[in-house]
């Protein structure tokens, strides 16, 4: 059985959101080609602080390419997204940007988490290790305070007891808190999830939405790829349901996913609850 | 509906147990094989206790002379240079062919080509006779510019160099493949997992992509040692006094050619055997948080 996970209102102190009025993430035109495949056609989003966004459309929308390009693991080839103000990957020099070094995009990383679909734990790690290593090389954090923060994140996604397993000997759904825990231990000031539930089965997928929902309601600023209706429904503030790399339907979740304008997006969320039952 | 009784669960079948089991088929085959390969190995043994051929008096004699031991010591030096200018140079030239700067890119390419296909004999006789193309090595601008540095090939050319930069820059275009392989062999994922952590580039490769690429780069890189423990007997072309040449010199004086032949391969195999148990350990070491099942043969009657 699922042990119920609950992340307590204190760890708001930790991520101690910032209630601003400029938007933490400013997506401002973007456009994205792979190859001959235009995968982002002009996307515009914001984010503000304490919100949760899930990202929702067919595969092949655009919405991990998105998340991508959020992070800089890719660059747009069009327009700027803006964290904190700060352009992403680039710097303003006039009225041109110049591409940072990968050094300080790497600074720039440090601050916002990513989950991946495939969990993507270091294998040669144990579970302490994998959370542990980049508050201290990155942050240069102490051992002592690292791993002290890293017990009580275990604590938190309830795995306190395998922080000296390997991430092999652990299921899908134990695999994917570690690494919520392990994006957590960089205090980021934003979370992405990449479709954090796709490569796990029911039962666990519910024990991760479970310290998601954690996550949200200590007021962590999210940005979810999902294909869980239910879970965006619940949770999410925003709803932005994309198709052939546009954003076709945006707005508060509720009004979204219940009585949705667009015929297409109408169609796809009557698909994913037919799926769901 | 009537469903079956349910046997009470217990820990494992006991003998009286209902439990059909699969049992492997006898194999009569085996014994005969066993029997075959017995017979072959005390032939051997017999040969080798009894055929005077082998002079093992002799063999033992040389075994720990001063001549063997020095080639000895020479032969373990070289080979641990080489493979450490190796390795070197194998990273360097990975990292390079995996850039995506199309100059690297080029460079890396070429050295591999051009080291990867000439012949390593050739290489060292080159190197070795480096003074008759340039009689001064410097350092300093080409085309008539100014020379910082200048020594004359002979002095900075011994057989010592001449061999470990023949058998280095080739090993180093070898290893670069090997290292090469291993680095590919690492799912994407694990970068951009350990970027998105905020991990700068050097670290992405130390800390997260390296250490798993070890686990495909020792088994071919033992093999690269063990290789080279024994090809560093090609140097005795360009006269370095190493293991191989250190026997031929004295069995071309007193042509006890086959017991010196025997001493120089026990030497080679004592050597390989300490390598082989060393890269067992290593490859173990980097196993770790793999759990490799690796499954024992096993002879059954």
């Amino acid at each position: 059985m699922t042990k119920p996970v609950s992340i307590t209102p204190d760890i708001a102190a930790i991520i101690a959101p910032r209630v601003e009025s400029t938007p933490l993430v400013q997506i401002s035109n973007v456009w994205k080609k792979r190859g001959n495949n235009v995968v982002l056609k002009g996307v515009d989003m914001d984010v503000h602080h304490g919100k949760v966004v899930c990202l929702l459309g067919p595969s092949g929308a655009g919405k991990s390419t998105l998340l991508r390009c959020i992070n800089a693991i890719e660059l747009p080839d069009r327009g700027i997204i803006y964290i904190d103000g700060e352009a992403i990957g680039a710097r303003r020099e006039g009225a041109r940007f110049i591409r940072l070094p990968e050094r300080e995009i790497s600074r720039q990383r440090a601050d916002i988490g990513m989950v991946f679909q495939n969990f993507n734990l270091f294998p040669h790690l144990s579970v302490l290790e994998n959370i542990i290593d980049a508050p201290i090389r990155v942050r240069g954090e102490s051992k002592a305070t690292a791993t002290e923060r890293a017990y009580e994140l275990l604590e938190r996604v309830g795995l306190a007891n395998k922080a000296k397993s390997y991430p092999r000997h652990l299921s899908g759904g134990q695999q994917q808190r570690i690494a919520i825990a392990r994006a957590l231990a960089m205090r980021p000031k934003l979370m992405l999830f990449d479709e954090p539930t796709s490569a796990l089965d029911p039962h666990l997928t519910d024990e991760v939405l479970d310290v998601m929902k954690g996550l949200a309601a200590a007021g962590m600023t999210m940005i979810v790829v999902t294909h869980e209706i239910h879970f965006a429904r619940q949770v999410a503030d925003i709803a932005a349901v994309m198709a052939d790399g546009v954003i076709i339907e945006m707005g508060p979740s509720k009004d979204v996913l219940t009585r949705p304008s667009d015929p297409r997006t109408r169609k796809f969320l009557a698909r994913s609850l037919q799926e769901d039952h | 509906m009537n469903t079956s009784a349910i046997a009470p669960t217990q820990e494992w079948p006991g003998p009286d147990s209902q439990a059909d089991q699969i049992v492997d088929p006898p194999r009569y085959g085996r014994w005969f094989a066993v029997l075959a390969v017995a017979t072959a190995l005390a032939w051997v043994a017999f040969q080798l206790l009894t055929n005077p051929g082998f002079q093992w008096e002799i063999v033992f004699r040389y075994m720990l002379s001063p001549s063997v031991l020095t080639g000895i010591a020479m032969t373990i030096q070289l080979t641990l240079l080489v493979m450490l200018m190796g390795v070197v140079i194998g990273v360097v030239v990975a990292l390079m062919r995996m850039s995506r700067d199309p100059l690297l890119n080029m460079c890396a390419h070429g050295f591999v080509w051009f080291f990867r296909g000439t012949p390593v004999l050739v290489q060292l006789v080159f190197w070795y006779n480096l003074a008759a193309l340039f009689p001064e090595i410097g350092l300093g601008i080409p085309f008539g510019g100014p020379k910082f540095i200048e020594i004359p090939a002979t002095v900075a050319i011994s057989s010592f160099t001449a061999a470990m930069l023949g058998l280095g820059l080739n090993e180093g275009a070898y290893m670069a493949e090997i290292i090469r392989a291993g680095l590919l062999s690492v799912d994407n994922g694990q970068t951009e997992a350990s970027k998105a952590l905020g991990h700068k580039p050097f670290q992405t490769f130390r800390v997260v992509v390296l250490p798993q690429a070890m686990k495909a780069i020792v088994p071919p890189t033992g093999n690269q040692f063990i290789g080279m423990l024994k090809f560093t007997s090609i140097a005795s072309v360009v006269a370095l006094h190493e293991l191989m040449h250190s026997v031929e010199t004295i069995y071309n004086r007193t042509f006890e050619t086959m017991p010196l032949l025997i001493v120089a391969a026990l030497w080679y195999l004592i050597m390989v055997s300490i390598l082989s148990v060393a890269q067992y350990f290593i490859e173990r070491h980097y196993l770790k948080g793999w759990q490799a099942e690796v499954v024992q043969p096993q002879l059954q009657p």
